[in-house]
């Protein structure tokens, strides 16, 4: 093992060396072990780190170490004081300052040749265009809904051959981690070829949600009463201005309330962090578990960028002093995902009319599509109801599908209606890859992404 | 998947003004199965529905609620619906904009409807909930109280519920408290 590394310069990390300069067993069928290797890591790997918080910190540095040198990292957050136990790139001083430009700048003046380019904004804020830039996407965040927006993103980039398979180029990777106390996960998303986050969306828990009526009547804990000043109290008290939890003062407001509320049924615990955790639903963030999930996804990145060994199939669950599953049972893929999935691929005359369209729907093989109610990019094409949908739809039945979608040689449609199974008639939703004959002359490159 | 990477840089190096067909925002997996309980929307004759801000916006809409029965005939009761990206993985959060003298609805157009928070499934829809609350007006129930006046009222003298109901949709004072007219 001494020599394997002489004849070439040694970088700062031997670890690195170990994995890109020498061949391995697990390695992916286009692994070349070498510094171009090495060396095209730094020049053309880019990456996003989505979130600069916890996990966010985490993985900048990790990935920064791990030989990657193009970073950019998006947060909306600024920092605060809370914050300074865990998120380690962060100071006292840096207080009110946007995550991502702090975390950026620390990791730059400790790591040199490392290069982050911060955003300070929100994810839906930057176009589509920008995501499509990075050749993997990391995600440190916190909540459903930002996995869920960055997961339609990275899937609206996928593209489809004529025979339903991936095209490699179009396949945006991602890797996600999440953690809650002293639990996590770490897992690999390859649109096309690996459940996305839409497949498996129904393994998140229901939030817990309090009826309204307890908390009005008969609040029995201290969350009950901190919900009771949050959703009951504060309309009442401040007619239409919405509560933001982020603002500092409608936080204490709240608080000061579900304290009187306590007192008045004698209920104990109602603190000022448990108000935030209830209110923000945030369940306490441990360090060191941030420290193993990102540690889990910078190599997952690393992995995928390199393919110096097989990645993760396809995420791993971390539940602490209990231990940790992997490969256990793989998720799978929703063959019908609105979001990464194909969709069903119909070839058209340009000239066909929306009403002609509806007609072949019913007659196709694989559809069997009565009752049709056709969306296009968030345009509503056609609605069976309600009634005063239908009437401002209807107008349209009569005009060209090609035009009404935007003259585009080929692009996604959703419908939705009644179809037959075993004698049976059920509603269902299906994606359309919507291909229109002689135009343009590309017709075996589809796009996929459409949810 | 270097070796991609490598390609991708370069190809966007040449093609840097080259492509007119550039991805675009899709809608999200919550817009599409809302966009589907819509157009399957089978309402009663006494709720109908409308979108303030056009056929192409559905997550923001209202419902208007006209009772056919029980002590709210005759009332119009306006609620507003507002869907979030990730339904039904989260219930639709509902107002009421009328005020209204009733149980499970407070003076603030809060409904305590069990639906709505507690048992939300992603297996239910709009028509549920709308249906949810078109029952919350031919049996108001006092076992969940959010307008808890109201409630001890139908609870102990359900004639003078009514009553009040009739004032209240009428335009005029409930103890001290007003109501638009609703009739």
């Amino acid at each position: 093992m001494a020599d394997t590394t002489t004849s070439v310069p040694p970088s700062r990390s031997r670890d690195l060396d170990k994995l890109l300069l020498r061949p391995g067993n697990l390695v992916g069928p286009r692994f070349e072990p070498g510094t171009e290797l090495r060396d095209d890591l730094q020049t053309f790997a880019k990456v996003l780190v989505v979130g600069a918080g916890g996990l966010g910190c985490e993985l900048l540095k990790d990935l920064a170490l791990s030989g990657f040198k193009n970073l950019e990292v998006i947060d909306m957050d600024r920092i605060e004081v809370t914050n300074l136990n865990r998120q380690f790139l962060f100071r006292l001083e840096d207080v009110g300052k946007p995550k991502a430009e702090v975390a950026a700048k620390r990791v730059m003046e400790r790591i040199s040749g490392v290069h982050i380019v911060p955003h300070f904004c929100r994810i839906e804020d930057k176009d589509i265009d920008f995501y499509n830039d990075f050749s993997i996407i990391a995600l440190g965040l916190d909540s459903v809904e930002a996995r869920s927006y960055i997961n339609t993103v990275a899937c609206s980039f996928l593209e489809y051959d004529s025979d339903d398979t991936p095209r490699e180029e179009t396949i945006k990777p991602m890797v996600d981690g999440g953690t809650e106390g002293f639990k996590g996960h770490a897992r690999v998303i390859l649109p096309g070829i690996t459940p996305c986050f839409e497949c498996t969306i129904w393994l998140f828990p229901p939030q817990v949600k309090f009826p309204l009526c307890t908390l009005a009547e008969t609040p029995r804990t201290a969350a009950h009463c901190i919900e009771y000043a949050h959703l009951i109290k504060w309309d009442e008290v401040h007619h239409g201005e919405p509560f933001d939890p982020d603002n500092p003062e409608h936080m204490k407001w709240v608080y000061n309330e579900a304290v009187k509320r306590a007192e008045l049924f004698g209920i104990p615990g109602v603190t000022y962090s448990f108000t935030q955790g209830v209110v923000k639903n945030i369940i306490p963030a441990i360090a060191s578990t941030n420290a193993i999930i990102s540690a889990a996804c910078a190599l997952e990145t690393l992995k995928i960028a390199t393919e110096c060994s097989k990645t993760l199939s396809n995420y791993l669950t971390y539940n602490g002093s209990e231990g940790l599953h992997t490969k256990v049972a793989e998720f799978e893929r929703d063959k019908e995902c609105l979001v990464c999935g194909p969709g069903i691929r119909i070839e058209l005359d340009p000239s066909i009319t929306l009403q002609k369209f509806m007609d072949l729907l019913e007659e196709h093989p694989k559809l069997r599509l009565s009752k049709a109610s056709i969306t296009h990019r968030g345009k509503n094409l056609y609605m069976q109801a309600p009634p005063v949908l239908e009437e401002m739809t209807r107008s349209n039945l009569s005009l060209s599908l090609f035009n009404l979608m935007g003259k585009l040689p080929n692009d996604v449609v959703h419908v939705n209606g009644i179809t037959s199974k075993n004698d049976q008639k059920t509603t269902c939703l299906r994606k359309l890859r919507v291909v229109f004959k002689g135009v343009d002359g590309v017709t075996d490159m589809d796009t996929a992404g459409g949810a | 998947m270097i070796k991609l990477f490598k390609v991708k840089e370069k190809q966007r190096e040449l093609a840097e003004n080259a492509s007119g067909g550039a991805p675009v925002k899709k809608q999200s997996a919550g817009e599409l199965r809302l966009h589907k309980d819509i157009s399957e929307l089978n309402l009663p004759k006494s709720c109908t529905i409308s979108f303030p801000n056009g056929k192409d916006d559905l997550m923001n809409f209202e419902v208007v609620i006209r009772p056919d029965d029980g002590f709210y005939l005759g009332g119009t009761f306006l609620f507003s619906f507002q869907v979030s990206p990730i339904y039904p993985h989260e219930a639709p959060k509902v107002k009421s904009k009328t005020k209204v003298y009733h149980p499970n609805i407070d003076l603030e157009g809060n409904v305590c409807l069990n639906i709505l928070r507690e048992d939300w499934k992603p297996v239910l829809n709009i028509n549920t909930v709308i249906y949810g609350l078109y029952h919350l007006f031919t049996e108001p129930n006092y076992e969940d109280p959010l307008n808890h006046d109201a409630a001890a009222v139908l609870r102990e003298n359900p004639k003078m519920f009514e009553s009040n109901v009739r004032r209240a949709m009428a335009g005029g004072y409930v103890g001290q408290t007003f109501f638009p007219r609703c009739m």
